[in-house]
């Protein structure tokens, strides 16, 4: 590029541009939850400012007389419960399509993938009465029976993606070298794979905290429920918005994801590219 | 000759190999690997989706158990519904437009995203931050960043004296507003995926063929679009599908942000397929609503990956 | 070490065949090499002696006994892939080490083999470096002492000098060949490359279109070629083909003389030709003639000393001079070698 500067100063401005777009909620949201309840709701208040001191009571009141703690832990339970059943289910069945295959594998990789377009919108009227039927009506185990649904066609494609990445050789040596082709694929294949599974255990417990309809079908229980059903729901008692608490649990929830996603973005795309287009 | 060392008391791998597996054959194997997906696959996604149908052409409700065919009672009773009209009108509506937006703004977004720069890692984290954030606590922070009375554009905008004092912009209050907001919330939410797709997707152009342009004379429009864009345009596919995914079949954004309103303005078929269902207790009506998501979806995608990969889809 | 023996083995995938009934033997002890050009399934062949690929048809024998439906793992056979296959998460000792623990070795015993054959092949000092730290050719030790290390009947191996540096694939092939003669284990080489055949091989077994076309020595095979496939294939340029009197006259370019149109040879075969080019290539000269043949016009090489002097230039009328006895013919429309 000729003029140097200039398109150097451009770039820098479109990226603020779009960083301050994306991220304003959030800094509203974090600017919000500092502040006191009388600063919040006078409107005369210019809203930029900490017309009264910031105060931690909002965090405090989130943290120790809401059921956040709660709805919190129970993502965090069924993350990762659901996390390894999905890989249970979906190494072996990515392995699979990427080496065991052949002709049928384009096939099957497909039939997942229009797995995955069932929407959950769609599925939860039947699921509801069989989570009823199993007497898991209210329970977080409704939805740690349900989220693999969510979870593993994705993480299949991704996975057949990263096995692909290892060459056939390595087994195909692990096996004349005198393992099975099981006994192979565990000592040789999976070590190699660690840094694509690593991606689907980041990328699946993310989709679990995601979804918002089933959590909301099936659990009306607050103590119950997941962050994503219990927080917009819970936390508002009759018409009462408790915004600065709100927020908070908003801001609290989305740092870390957002953290735990960046280390592995790079990762994740590239398995999207490998398992990806070609199916 | 050279021998190994004498081996006292190993066993030698022929006669430790007592049982040769039936797993040893990759035909047995394949299938045993694949049946843990695919049986609970096909129970958990395979068999509701049969129900849902089954629901459709009858006259389920949560109330009762057992339920009688209809045929195509609900069916009819739905299509003429206003609502459900309505709702598929948003539901493409909220899709196609978002989309768009997020064609342009990724596009641009990639590109400036594509070299490498002080602080790349920061400014990512804060672009990723609106599509890694479970969508329920995005809807809620818009909710607040719009509310009415307190939202920081509403102030703005009355110190601007840009609006009558007392009448301040109902973001989510009034039709066109709501559905502006939805369309807005779906495209700021699905555009980084899409812009980090499209960045990996240009690194993966191989530089000779832009520099061979610019040798042939090829200014640099013309190369952008002769060149950048037609080798993008697949992975441009990719990208969006997941967006159209995901705007699609969403009910969380309209739920959280406008419970549908205001009076149904904003309704999609997933959430008004949720009101019917769940609290209007009709089953029948839901899946009637609901059933229409699945055909399109397919039917889009599966058109969509053809054109990205070339090749002759099953 | 043991035989193996293939018996009219075939392999199809989909419709084609990659390996259509082929017969062979490698004695206890002998160094195969299996030669032939890209897909002519040589590698494949060696696949399902390995077991990794199952034959359609035919059996396969090793030590006398059909391994036919067993794992690679209970055929007691070490491989050697083209890319070495090397563990990258393994350390080189760990990398050699590992076939041991698949038998279930005491520690003790494992570490005793593994410095047996490092320090056989001279790999000692690389024990504790990862395989991303080695050149091409500690890489390809590496595989040999891991293949080594388990006491097998058979060494298989899939072109594993052709990711070698040109000038090292000259030593790879010396030490290769003296590792095997002390060893002493039955060897299956495969590769598409007839200088390592000949330099490597006791016997060499070569193949095209998945059909064996020739098994002999190297003499056998470069002197007495089965076919005409063959005789082309091998010898570096290929044999001379002209079509005469109804079927192909072959010979080496090493065994013709050019010289001037009228000055005739002792008895050997002359054949008008007209000299296009020449050139010099250090130590060898290279004799571009065009002949008159059947087929209309064929263009043919000689090869001479460069210390050889030739009274011809371009364009000059001259006759090739080819004494009878390394005339080789076969049939025109099979390529099969006929009698004189």
């Amino acid at each position: 590029m000729r003029s140097r500067p200039l398109v150097s100063i451009l770039r820098w401005v479109v990226l603020l541009l779009f960083a301050l777009v994306c991220a304003f909620p959030f800094a509203w949201a974090a600017f919000t939850m500092f502040k006191s309840n009388d600063d919040l709701y006078t409107v005369g208040h210019v809203p930029f400012f900490y017309n009264s001191p910031p105060t931690l009571d909002n965090l405090r009141v989130l943290l120790t007389e809401t059921a956040f703690g709660t709805f919190v832990v129970n993502s965090v339970e069924i993350g990762v419960i659901v996390v390894i059943l999905t890989l249970l289910a979906s190494v072996p069945a990515a392995y699979a399509i990427a080496r065991l295959t052949g002709q049928w594998g384009g096939k099957l990789a497909m039939l997942i993938f229009i797995i995955y377009l069932v929407p959950p919108t769609l599925l939860f009227l039947p699921l509801s009465r069989v989570v009823a039927e199993l007497g898991l009506q209210d329970s977080i185990w409704s939805l740690v029976l349900v989220y693999p649904t969510l979870t593993a066609p994705f993480s299949t494609w991704l996975l057949v993606g990263f096995f692909r990445t290892v060459p056939r050789d390595i087994e195909e040596q692990a096996m004349v070298d005198g393992y099975s082709r099981v006994g192979a694929v565990v000592r040789t294949v999976l070590p190699l794979a660690v840094p694509g599974i690593l991606t689907v255990v980041i990328f699946t417990f993310a989709l679990t905290m995601n979804d918002f309809i089933y959590a909301v079908a099936f659990i009306s229980t607050s103590s119950q429920m997941t962050v994503s059903a219990g927080v917009p729901t819970e936390l508002i008692r009759g018409d009462v918005f408790f915004w600065q608490s709100l927020m908070a649990a908003t801001v609290l929830v989305a740092v870390p994801v957002a953290l735990a996603y960046n280390l592995f973005l790079d990762r994740f795309v590239k398995g999207l590219a490998l398992g990806g287009v070609k199916g | 000759m050279s021998a190994p060392p004498a081996t006292r008391g190993t066993v030698i791998v022929e006669e430790s190999v007592r049982v040769h597996h039936l797993l040893d054959r990759d035909s047995v194997l394949g299938p045993v690997l694949l049946a843990p997906l695919m049986i609970y696959l096909a129970a958990l996604v395979g068999v509701p989706l049969v129900t849902v149908f089954v629901y459709a052409f009858s006259d389920a409700t949560t109330g009762s158990e057992s339920f009688s065919f209809v045929g195509l009672e609900t069916f009819q009773r739905t299509l003429a519904d206003p609502v459900f009209q309505g709702a598929i009108r948003n539901t493409i509506v909220f899709t196609v437009l978002s989309q768009i937006i997020v064609i342009v703004l990724a596009t641009i977004l990639g590109f400036v995203m594509s070299a490498d720069f002080k602080g790349k890692w920061i400014v990512r984290f804060l672009i990723l931050l609106p599509w890694t954030t479970p969508v329920a606590l995005s809807a809620l922070a818009w909710l607040w960043m719009l509310d009415s009375l307190f939202s920081p554009f509403n102030w703005i905008l009355g110190q601007l004296h840009a609006v009558p004092i007392g009448t301040p912009v109902a973001w989510l209050g009034e039709n066109n507003l709501a559905v502006g907001t939805v369309v807005a919330l779906q495209a700021w939410r699905t555009m980084p995926l899409a812009a980090v797709i499209l960045m990996a997707g240009l690194t993966s152009i191989p530089p000779e063929l832009n520099e061979q342009a610019e040798v042939d004379g090829a200014g640099f429009w013309r190369r952008l679009f002769d060149i950048t864009f037609p080798l993008l345009a697949p992975i441009m596919m990719v990208a969006i599908l997941f967006g159209i995914v995901a705007t699609f079949t969403d009910m969380a954004a309209v739920y959280i942000l406008t419970h549908g309103g205001p009076g149904n303005a904003t309704q999609v078929l997933a959430s008004w397929s949720f009101y019917t269902g769940i609290q209007g207790g009709s089953l029948a009506q839901g899946a009637a609503i609901g059933v229409f998501m699945f055909p399109v979806l397919v039917g889009v995608c599966i058109l969509m990956l053809r054109r990205a990969s070339g090749v002759e889809v099953t | 070490m043991a035989e193996v023996e293939v018996r009219d083995i075939r392999k199809s995938f989909g419709g084609a065949d990659a390996v259509d009934g082929v017969s062979l033997l490698c004695r206890d002890g002998e160094y195969l090499v299996l030669l032939g050009p890209s897909g002519c399934g040589k590698t494949t062949l060696l696949r399902m002696i390995a077991g990794l690929e199952q034959p359609t048809g035919g059996d396969i024998l090793i030590g006398g006994k059909s391994v036919k439906g067993l794992p690679p793992r209970a055929r007691k056979i070490a491989m050697v892939f083209q890319s070495y296959a090397l563990y990258p998460h393994k350390k080189v000792g760990q990398n050699i080490s590992f076939p041991l623990e698949a038998q279930g070795m005491s520690k003790e015993e494992r570490d005793e083999r593994v410095r047996w054959a490092a320090d056989l092949i001279g790999i000692g000092h690389l024990l504790e470096r990862k395989p991303r730290q080695l050149s091409g050719g500690e890489r390809q030790r590496v595989a040999l002492a891991r293949a080594l290390v388990r006491d097998p009947q058979v060494f298989l191996l899939d072109e594993p000098l052709s990711n070698l540096d040109a000038k090292l694939r000259a030593s790879a092939r010396l030490e290769l060949k003296q590792f095997q003669q002390r060893v002493g284990v039955s060897t299956i080489y495969v590769t598409h490359d007839q200088v390592e055949a000949m330099g490597l091989g006791d016997r060499i077994a070569v193949l095209n279109k998945g059909r064996l076309q020739q098994v002999g020595t190297p003499d056998e095979i470069y002197h007495q070629p089965a076919n005409a496939f063959v005789a082309t294939f091998v010898g570096s340029p290929p044999m001379n083909l002209m079509q005469r009197d109804g079927r192909l006259v072959g010979f080496r370019p090493e065994n013709v003389r050019v010289v001037k149109r009228s000055e005739h040879g002792d008895g050997a075969s002359a054949f008008p030709c007209r000299v296009i080019r020449i050139e010099n290539l250090g130590s060898d000269r290279y004799v571009y003639v065009s002949v008159k043949d059947d087929a209309g016009e064929s263009k043919l090489i000689a090869k001479l000393a460069i210390s050889e002097v030739i009274g011809v230039q371009a364009d000059d009328e001259a006759d090739l001079l080819v004494e009878k006895r390394f005339l080789r013919f076969f049939d025109r429309d099979t390529g099969e070698s006929t009698a004189a």
